[in-house]
Parts: structure tokens; C-alpha cells; sequence
């Protein structure tokens, strides 16, 4: 007998260990509209399948729960049930010795806390009240919902003008989503089941680039009725353009010197090109009437009140363009500055020169990691990140961290900035932090709290502050414009409660957020100002789509988007992202699964063909 | 054109064809279940599975296209244990007592299942409960659906009702009424079409065939029979009897054998609806400013449910007169009963119809006129009718041409068109002809609107008058048509309205 043995996986253990990967990519594509019960039941009989069987709440009560849960399911249960459930679910987390049991239980807790209406309507009429709508996923969660299946398929097929044609059905800014979409859509792709998400951004990137000039549609006769928009942001664009495509005459009101909005003055070129940018307005603004209104800004004059008077509808998407204070001591001092300001005049060409200088960034969302990045390119001696929580907890997308840390951005996480430290003449000197220690989980994310050590001093000279941004209300406000937490109070469908005729939409609305909401918000307040204005247009697409013809699924990689190298992109703002090469573009979107065919897509939801 | 092999068979056949369509045009047969052409593409049953040459999993031939160079093979080895294996599986789940089933020897799962001579099953039974609303007229059996779907699609997409819905997911799913509701809550027109297009018999009509033996046994009853124009030419059908074979009077000398009293046919009231509607709409017209046009035809009841709950407003619209049924009905308790010098409550009146609304009508309270309790005791479909005869021990190929009872017998002829789209306008349109001018109109003069189109309008003169009717099948097709009228798009005198998709 040998006193110690090394540890070897049997093939038993090892299959297991693969089929854990498997069921963790199956839960990322699980599919919307499923019923939460029976969701339930099935977590619970896997937890029960982790139990060592030791301890009575965990062996027996785990089972006990799923039988419950199953009548409910199966018919059987009554309203007592229910309690009994709780009750069960209660004593198992509170006498279980460990996280298997407590923990499961209090899985089976959240369910009936969170759902107990689904849980009751199962028991009173053995039903579900969750249904499915759209179940092909990409599309679900597309805010805009567009055709997803469907351009992959046209690229597939190398037809590209077909796929533009086909987004722009939902989404009239393809060429900017193709390259700064945060593509929520891929988040379920169920060909997570198989190896990984499709990269369905960079496919529409590879159709707008290959695509050539593909002209708007012809607009419908002329209403002569007359909309008014303002901001010229991606919601009021997308507004826009739908509305002239529907024979309505509209006119854009932008308070800036160029459109575009947080397109160009809140995404640096280097992400999202001007030339590109541009270009897509131009063929926006080519739909049908529209008017272009720069450097008005709607307030007092012209009012909302003298809008109101000349126009049929108003559409306002102003957007959140004003900046967030910090509130700490000497944050008054020259060289303290605010992203949005910064990032605006960015957009207008005009250049900050921050050669030699130190710059402190404050925050962990994307805008701070742009200005971080913006600064590299501003030839900024060095950039720090000052944030209070860990680098992991940042709001800012991964590759938008990574992408600054590889240029050269410290991040300097775990702490926070309490005061500005100034020279004589009242210029930065020195960022002062106190450092931080990650704590207990609050409202769903880990808090920071003091560590109680000495303060960190960052010499510095110029401090950018990026903690979020706000919304400039009071022009609208004060003309009745509802407005509720900072932001203005619309309805789902765009409306403003009790003041027909004035629609809201986009950032204004939902505090600062994606282009594709903004977008998707301007395509509703479309549609439902042409119901408002009497009419019923119909926005469609002649383009068929293929039908699929593969059936076997072989596991495939994902093609990932490379980056120019980190030395030559940081000395300009020219495009950092490069696109697929044919090969690659069409390896990609064979690796869609056609879930608007094959599965329930092709029974209900599935192609949207006009709205 | 593409090239590809089929069980061994080169074939050509057009591009965007699908193996399904490639397969039966050259004599190849794949079984489907839950498969209807344009209404039910949604391959769920997995039946018509078939092997293609270098592809690891099966493909349903039902929704995939041929490509050149495939080679198919429907019946392989792979794909035929797949297909047996799949069938079991839906028995599994579906009450297979077909003994006492009314769709035996009409279901598609059954020959499906006899047709691969499927000796037993490989899984243990597991039937999902069954639930329904008792008495309503429209029944669904939960323990018998296959969830093909197609009546979801039905009413979707050819009534654009939305009855039916998927409920639950996972295993639990089944087909239920939509919005969580029960169907006598829901506005469901007793069209029938999901019925029909039920390949099993998880949808059907309440069997009202009991009912119907007590009054026949029953000494004191007199039972009055009538038949509708269309059940003449489908109840030899199930009976296995040819069309020409399989005439009205044999269907006559049928009943009669059964022990109905008296025997007539529905021909006779579609004359007096007519009539009616007719001599309305000449009133009407001559009251042109004063009355909200169209008048819409009232002899479907499932058009005139679907119009009380998608368009209240417009009831008022709905010509005064009673279907031919309901007329039927009240002549037979209060003329005949007369005549007979019988007390009418000692009548037993029973209709032979071709749809499930008909046994909704005769329970609506106020359609009773005569004053001797229900004026429609109870309704037969034609599979009811045909269940009796065999029950009876009847031999259809035996029966002799028997004619109708005197006096509610005879008709016009008018009555008989009403099976067919266009037919009541038809038969309006020729009646108010004759009453406006006192002279017959030619044969053809009013023949263009009938036809199978969902919705046809044509103009007429009458009198000097012109008149703009139109011809409306399929409750979808009515919602369009009701909506351009609401919109003004349309303008109309007359409409007649048919719940079921067109019948030549």
C-alpha cells in the first residue's frame, strides 16, 4: 500500500467534467419565454444531483421539493402547496450544513419570491402566464429586432446589399452598429450549444463593407404632414429617416454644429470613424423630406410651446449630454475636466494637446476608458484610471478594458478619489485616493468601503472625470414635459401621458444608454407618430431570404476581430478594429444556426416581415 | 432545374421544391403528420425524416429543398427506425383506445401507425390529461393531441381568430386557448376549420347522436328531421359509398329506417330566408336614407358570433331574417304541428348540418319563436348522422331512393346553392329581382358572384337601381373586408358572409 497516491481523473469523471462545459454554454443560450417553473424543477433536480446525501434537509427535503414542485407543474397541487413549498424551501436553508443544500433551497426561495403569480396560475388553471413572442434569440434581444438570421444568410450567400437592405428594415444605421453595436444580440446565440455566440456584429460589418452603395427605398407619397425632431442623435436620425420613408415631412432641430450625437460627440474615430459616420447620415438624410435645423437649440427659441404651434408631432431625443459633478474637495481646479466636454470637442475636430502631461481618469465605465485612450492619442505623458471598486466590477465592456490597459492606461483600481490637490495658481497638482477593500455584496454588486491605510497621491495635471452623464430637462420641463428621475417620462410606445402629439425616445428617456436602444426607440416613436398623424405605413423589404441548407452542425471556433498593433494604433485616431477577410466572413455566418427555421422560429415569431 | 436521386430513382424537378413535393411527384410516399401545404410548415412531428448522402442527422423532407446532386434515401434503414421510433413516441402520449374512438378509421397518426405495422410499443404510456368545458360545442381532447399545431395555424392564418395558442414549454407543452382563458370565454366562431384540419381527433364536435336515439325511442315524441342542402353530397363519404350512389334519397330511406316521423329537407326554409332577406333588403333600399348599408346575410352562425364579438357595433347590419335552420325549426313546431294536429311540444325537431355553429344557434334563447321550448331540439353534423346509420345496422349500399315528406319536402332549388359561395347572394339577389319586377331574371344574370375567391364584389341593376354586393368566405377575409368598410375604402348594399374558406 503506497502512504499517498497522485490523483487521476477516471474517463467517467473526465466525460462529466466535459458535459458541466457543455450545460454551462446551454444555460448562457437559454432561450427566452421559458416557464420559470419548470425552470425551477429542473435546477432543483440538478442541485439534488450535487448532494452528498448526508444530511436529512438536503437528501430528503430536496427531493421532497421537486415532487411538489412537480404536481404543481403536473396538476395535483393546490394553494397549499405553495406554502408548503416555501415552508420546505425555508427549513432546508435554514438547518442544511452546507452551500449545496442552503444554497439550492434558496434558489427554490428566489423563485417563489420572484415568481409566485406563475407558480399560483399553474396551480388555479394549469397553465403558464410566460409565453413565447419571439423565439429566435438574436432577435429577441436585439432592441430594434432585426432580421438577424436573415442577413447572416444573405452574407452567407455574398449577398451584401441584400443584408443592408434587410437591416435597414430595422435599423437604419448599419455601417455605425457594425462597428460599435454592443451587440446584445449574441449574448443567447444558441450556437453557444455547440461551441460559441456567431459574431453577428462583425458579419453586418463585413455586409456594409462589401456592399457598396445601396440606396435608401423610394418614400411614400407625400402626407404634407409635418414632424418636428429634436436632436439629431441616432434616435432622432433613425425617427427620421422612417418617418420620411413613410411621405412625412420632417425637420431635425440640433443644437450642435454637426448631427450625430454621442455617435460623434461621446464615440472617439478611432472606434467609429467620421467618414463612416458621415456617411451614413448622408444616406439617412437621403430618404424622403428631410430638414436639417444645426446649432438650434430648442429652448427658448424657438420654444417647445412655438414647435408645438407649427408642426403635426414632435419628437424629442435630446439625449444625456451634460456632465455628472464629482462633488469632492478642489475639484474646481484648472485642469479638472468633465469627458463629455471633452469627448464634444473631440467630435468637432478641435484637439486638446495633452503632450507631456499626466492625466488621471475617473471612473470604470466605456467613456472613461475612451478619454483614457483619447488622452494616449492626445500624447499624454501617462494615463492613469482611478477607480473605486476592482478592475472586474467596471462597467465598461472587457475588450474597451483591455483595449486601454494594452495601450499603456494604468488602472488603478480600489480607489477612491476624495480631493483635488491644487498649486498656487489653482492648477491640478495631485489626484488624492483613499484606498479601498472589496466588501459584502450590495444591491447585486460587491461594495468597496474604506481600507483605512494612508492616502494614495497621484501627481497629475489634468483630471478627467468621467462618472456618467445627465440630462438637460428643464427647457422641457418647464412646458410641461413630465419628467421623473432626471430623465424625461415617456411611455413604452414613446407617447408623453396626456400631451398628444409630443413623442420622447432614446438616452432622454432611458439615461444614458446603447445606440441600438436609441435607434430602436426612434423606429417606435416612428411607427407611432404615423398612427398618431392618421396613416398606417408599412416599412418592408422586398429582399427574400435564403432558405438554409446545411443540417450538420460540426463545432466550429469563432472568428474574434483583431486589432492593429498597439504601437502604431496609439499615435493616431485612425480605426483600430480590422474586419474579416471573405474567408473568415463566410466560415462565420455558416456557423448560424437559422434558429428563424429550424426550432419554433418557424412556427410563430421568427420573420418579422414589416412593422 | 435540379438533379438529384431518390431511393435509388434519378430525378429532376424545379428549384425550391421540397423533398416532400420532389418525393410524391415521382411516386415516392413519405408520411407526414403534422404537415399541411402553405398552412403547417413548421416540421414538428419529425415523421417525414429522411437520409440524405453525407449528412450525419436526419432532414424532414417536408420543409427543406431539394440541391443538386443529393441523394436521398426516404425509407434507409436510419431513417426508418427514426420514423418508427418517433411514431411510438407520439403514441406514448395519445390515447390509443381507437375501439371507441370516433375518428377510427379516418385518423392520421392510426394509418400512420398501421402503416409501418407497428406490433406494440416500446414506451410505457404517459397520457396528458384532459380538461375541457362540458356541453360546449366544440370539444377538444388533450389526451388525444399530437400538437401538430395546425389549428393554431388555422386560426391564425385563415380565420385570423388567434383561439388557439402553444401553452407551457418544455414538456408540458399543449395546445390550449389563447390569453389563459376557456373557450367559452374566448370569441371563437364554431367555424369548425380547426376541426377539420385535426388529423387526429383531439377536435371535435360534441356528439349529440344520444339525444337524438332516446327521442327516436321515445313512443310519445314525434321526431321531425331536416336535411341541409350540403349534407347530400358528403354523407356517403365515411360511409364508403360513391358520389353518385350516395343521393339524398338514400339518405332519406336512411333516416326513415332510423324511425324519424317525418323527413324533410332544409331546402324548404332556405326558400322562406330568402324570402325574407330578399323582401328586407327591397325595403331597405326603398328606404335607402334612413338605413346603415350593407345588410349582411344572417344564415351563417359562426359569421354572426364572429360579428358580435370582433364588431358589436355593426349587429344592427345583420339581416333580421333566421337561418334556414332556425326557420325550419319553428315551422316544424308551430305550422306543422297544426297541420298535424299535434301539440308542437310533442315535436322533437332535429337538423342535419354541416358545421358545429348550427348546434350553438339552436341554443341562443331568443331564436325560439314558437312557444314550444327549444324550435331546434338538437343538431347532427354529418359524421354524427353517419355514425347513427352504422349504428343502426343500416347498409348504406342497400338502401333504395326514398323521397322527402310532404309538404316541408319541396324547395326551389334556391336552397341547394346555399352550399356554395355566392349562392345565398345568388339566391337574394334573384328574389328581389323577381319581387321588384314581378318577372324571373335570366339563369346566368346574377351567376358571376358566385365563385372560391375570399372576397368578390360585382354590380347589379335592379329595377334601375344599382346595386354593389359583395361575396365574402373565411373569417379572415371577412376581417378585411370589414375593415375597408370601416374605412370607406369599400361602399356596399348587400354581403353575404360564409365562415368557411370558398366552396365551389
Amino acid at each position: 500500500m503506497s502512504r499517498l497516491t497522485i490523483m487521476t481523473r477516471n474517463k467517467a469523471q473526465a466525460t462529466v467534467e466535459d458535459l458541466y462545459k457543455d450545460l454551462e454554454r446551454r444555460i448562457i443560450a437559454s432561450p427566452p419565454g421559458l416557464c420559470p417553473v419548470d425552470m425551477a424543477a429542473s435546477f432543483l433536480k440538478l442541485c439534488h444531483a450535487q448532494t452528498c446525501g448526508k444530511c436529512v434537509p438536503c437528501r430528503i427535503g430536496l427531493g421532497q421539493l421537486e415532487s411538489l414542485i412537480d404536481s404543481v407543474l403536473n396538476g395535483g397541487a393546490t394553494m397549499v402547496t405553495i406554502d408548503l413549498i416555501e415552508k420546505t424551501a425555508e427549513t432546508i436553508y435554514l438547518t442544511a450544513d452546507c452551500a449545496i443544500g442552503y444554497e439550492a433551497a434558496n434558489m427554490v426561495l428566489k423563485a417563489i419570491h420572484g415568481y409566485r403569480s406563475d407558480f399560483v396560475e399553474h396551480v388555479m388553471r394549469g397553465r403558464c402566464t410566460s409565453e413565447i413572442s419571439q423565439p429566435v434569440p438574436c432577435v429577441a434581444l436585439c432592441p430594434a429586432g432585426v432580421d438577424i438570421p436573415g442577413y447572416v444568410a444573405l452574407v452567407a450567400a455574398g449577398r451584401f446589399a441584400d443584408a443592408v437592405k434587410l437591416i435597414r428594415k430595422d435599423n437604419p444605421m448599419p455601417a455605425v452598429c457594425g462597428l460599435i453595436c454592443e451587440h446584445p444580440c449574441e449574448a443567447r446565440c444558441r450556437r453557444n450549444m455547440i461551441d460559441s455566440s456567431v459574431n453577428i456584429r462583425g458579419l453586418k460589418r463585413y455586409a456594409v463593407e462589401h456592399a457598396g452603395d445601396v440606396p435608401v427605398p423610394e418614400s411614400a407619397q407625400a402626407t404634407y404632414k409635418r414632424v418636428a425632431i429634436i436632436g439629431g442623435g441616432p434616435s432622432g436620425l433613425s425617427a427620421a429617416y422612417y418617418l420620411a420613408l413613410m411621405g412625412h415631412d420632417v425637420t431635425i432641430y440640433e443644437q450642435r454644429r454637426q448631427l450625430g450625437g454621442m455617435l460623434r460627440y461621446g464615440i472617439p474615430s478611432y472606434r467609429l470613424p467620421r467618414e463612416v459616420l458621415n456617411h451614413e447620415i448622408a444616406i439617412m438624410l437621403s430618404a424622403g423630406s428631410i430638414h436639417v435645423k444645426q446649432d438650434v437649440s430648442v429652448g427658448e427659441n424657438p420654444s417647445l410651446t412655438d414647435l408645438r404651434e407649427r408642426y403635426d408631432a414632435i419628437y424629442i431625443a435630446i439625449g444625456a449630454h451634460t456632465d455628472k459633478k464629482i462633488g469632492i474637495e478642489g475639484e474646481d481646479a484648472e485642469g479638472v475636466i468633465s469627458a463629455v466636454e471633452m469627448l464634444r470637442k473631440i467630435g468637432d475636430d478641435e484637439m486638446p494637446d495633452f503632450t507631456g502631461k499626466n492625466v488621471v481618469v475617473i471612473g470604470g465605465g466605456n467613456v472613461a476608458m475612451d478619454v483614457a485612450r483619447s488622452s494616449i492619442r492626445l500624447h499624454a505623458e501617462k494615463v492613469t484610471i482611478a477607480y473605486r471598486r476592482r478592475r472586474v466590477d467596471m462597467v465598461a465592456q472587457v475588450e474597451e478594458v483591455n483595449g486601454a490597459a494594452e495601450e499603456g492606461c494604468e488602472i488603478l483600481d480600489l480607489a477612491a478619489p476624495y480631493a483635488v490637490e491644487k498649486d498656487k495658481e489653482g492648477r491640478v497638482k495631485a489626484l488624492r485616493l483613499k484606498r479601498q477593500i472589496i466588501g459584502p455584496v450590495s444591491r447585486g454588486r460587491p461594495a468597496p468601503r474604506d481600507a483605512k491605510q494612508q492616502d494614495l497621491v497621484v501627481p497629475c495635471d489634468i483630471i478627467i472625470v468621467a462618472i456618467g452623464q445627465g440630462i438637460e430637462t428643464r427647457n422641457f420641463e418647464k412646458y410641461g414635459i413630465p419628467v421623473k428621475r432626471g430623465a424625461i417620462d415617456a411611455l413604452n410606445w414613446s407617447g408623453i401621458k396626456d400631451i398628444p402629439g409630443v413623442f420622447a425616445g432614446g438616452d432622454c428617456v432611458s439615461g444614458p444608454a446603447t445606440a441600438i436602444r436609441a435607434i430602436a426607440a426612434g423606429k417606435v416613436a416612428a411607427a407611432n407618430i404615423d398612427s398618431f398623424l392618421g396613416y398606417h405605413h408599412i416599412i418592408s423589404t422586398d429582399v427574400e431570404v435564403p432558405e438554409p441548407g446545411a443540417y450538420d452542425r460540426i463545432p466550429c471556433g469563432r472568428v474574434n476581430l483583431r486589432s492593429r498593433c498597439v504601437a502604431e494604433r496609439v499615435c493616431d485616431f485612425g480605426q483600430i478594429e480590422q474586419g474579416m477577410t471573405s474567408e473568415e466572413a463566410l466560415q462565420e455566418a455558416h456557423r448560424c444556426l437559422r434558429c428563424d427555421h429550424f426550432g419554433y422560429g418557424v412556427f410563430k415569431g421568427g420573420r418579422i416581415k414589416r412593422w | 432545374m435540379v438533379n438529384l436521386t431518390i431511393d435509388g430513382k434519378k430525378i429532376s424537378v424545379k428549384e425550391g421544391t421540397t423533398i416532400l413535393d420532389a418525393s410524391a411527384a415521382n411516386g415516392i410516399c413519405i408520411p407526414t403528420l403534422c404537415f399541411q401545404k402553405g398552412l403547417n410548415e413548421i416540421g414538428a412531428c419529425r415523421l417525414c425524416c429522411v437520409e440524405v448522402k453525407g449528412t450525419e442527422r436526419l432532414v424532414p423532407a417536408c420543409n427543406n429543398y431539394v440541391q443538386e446532386g443529393m441523394e436521398i434515401f426516404t425509407n434507409s434503414p436510419k431513417a426508418r427506425i427514426a420514423r418508427r421510433t418517433n411514431v411510438q413516441l407520439i403514441l406514448s402520449q395519445h390515447d390509443c383506445r381507437c375501439a371507441v374512438c370516433t375518428r377510427s378509421g379516418n385518423c392520421t397518426l392510426q394509418k400512420i401507425a398501421n402503416d409501418l405495422g407497428l406490433s406494440g410499443t416500446s414506451f410505457p404510456a404517459d397520457i396528458p390529461k384532459n380538461e375541457w368545458t362540458p356541453d360546449f360545442p366544440l370539444v377538444r381532447d388533450n389526451s388525444k393531441c399530437v400538437k401538430c399545431m395546425r389549428c393554431v395555424q388555422v386560426c391564425d392564418k385563415i380565420q385570423g381568430l388567434h383561439i388557439w395558442d402553444v401553452a407551457n414549454t418544455g414538456s408540458h407543452t399543449r395546445v390550449d386557448v389563447s390569453g389563459n382563458i376557456r373557450i367559452e370565454q374566448s370569441d371563437c366562431s364554431l367555424c369548425g376549420q380547426c376541426i377539420t384540419h385535426c388529423p387526429v381527433n383531439a377536435l371535435h364536435e360534441r356528439d349529440d347522436t344520444a339525444k337524438v336515439f332516446k327521442a327516436l325511442s321515445d313512443p310519445d315524441k314525434i321526431t321531425v328531421v331536416q336535411v341541409a342542402p350540403s349534407v347530400r353530397a358528403a354523407w356517403g363519404e365515411a360511409l364508403g359509398l360513391r358520389p353518385e350512389f350516395a343521393s339524398v334519397k338514400r339518405l332519406v330511406a336512411a333516416l326513415r329506417r332510423m324511425g324519424f316521423s317525418y323527413i324533410f329537407d332544409t331546402d324548404f326554409s332556405a326558400d322562406l330566408t330568402i324570402m325574407e332577406e330578399a323582401s328586407e333588403f327591397l325595403q331597405k333600399l326603398k328606404n335607402r336614407d334612413h338605413e346603415k348599408f350593407p345588410m349582411f346575410t344572417s344564415c351563417c352562425p359562426a359569421w354572426v358570433r364572429f360579428l358580435k364579438s370582433q364588431y358589436p357595433d355593426m349587429v344592427c347590419q345583420l339581416s333580421t331574417a333566421k337561418s334556414p335552420q332556425a326557420m325550419f325549426g319553428a315551422v316544424a313546431k308551430s305550422y306543422y304541428a297544426d297541420l298535424l294536429g299535434v301539440d308542437p311540444r310533442r315535436i322533437f325537431s332535429v337538423s342535419v348540418m354541416p358545421c358545429v355553429a348550427k348546434k350553438h344557434e339552436c341554443d341562443i334563447p331568443n331564436i325560439n319563436g314558437a312557444g314550444a321550448g327549444k324550435d331546434v331540439d338538437a343538431v347532427l353534423t354529418t359524421r354524427e348522422i353517419d355514425r347513427m346509420i352504422r349504428a343502426e345496422d343500416i347498409i348504406a349500399e342497400a338502401l333504395p331512393e326514398e323521397e322527402f315528406d310532404k309538404p316541408l319536402g319541396v324547395g326551389s332549388g334556391a336552397g341547394v346553392i346555399f352550399g356554395a359561395t355566392g349562392g345565398v347572394m345568388e339566391a337574394a339577389l334573384r328574389t328581389a329581382y323577381y319581387l321588384a319586377t314581378g318577372t324571373n331574371p335570366d339563369p346566368d344574370t346574377f351567376h358571376d358572384v358566385r365563385g372560391t375567391e375570399g372576397w368578390k364584389e360585382e354590380t347589379y341593376e335592379i329595377a334601375g337601381i344599382p346595386l354593389h354586393v359583395a361575396v365574402v368566405s373565411g373569417l379572415g377575409n371577412t376581417r378585411k373586408m370589414m375593415e375597408a368598410l370601416r374605412a370607406g375604402e369599400v361602399h356596399y348594399d348587400f354581403v353575404e358572409v360564409m365562415a368557411c374558406p370558398g366552396r365551389p
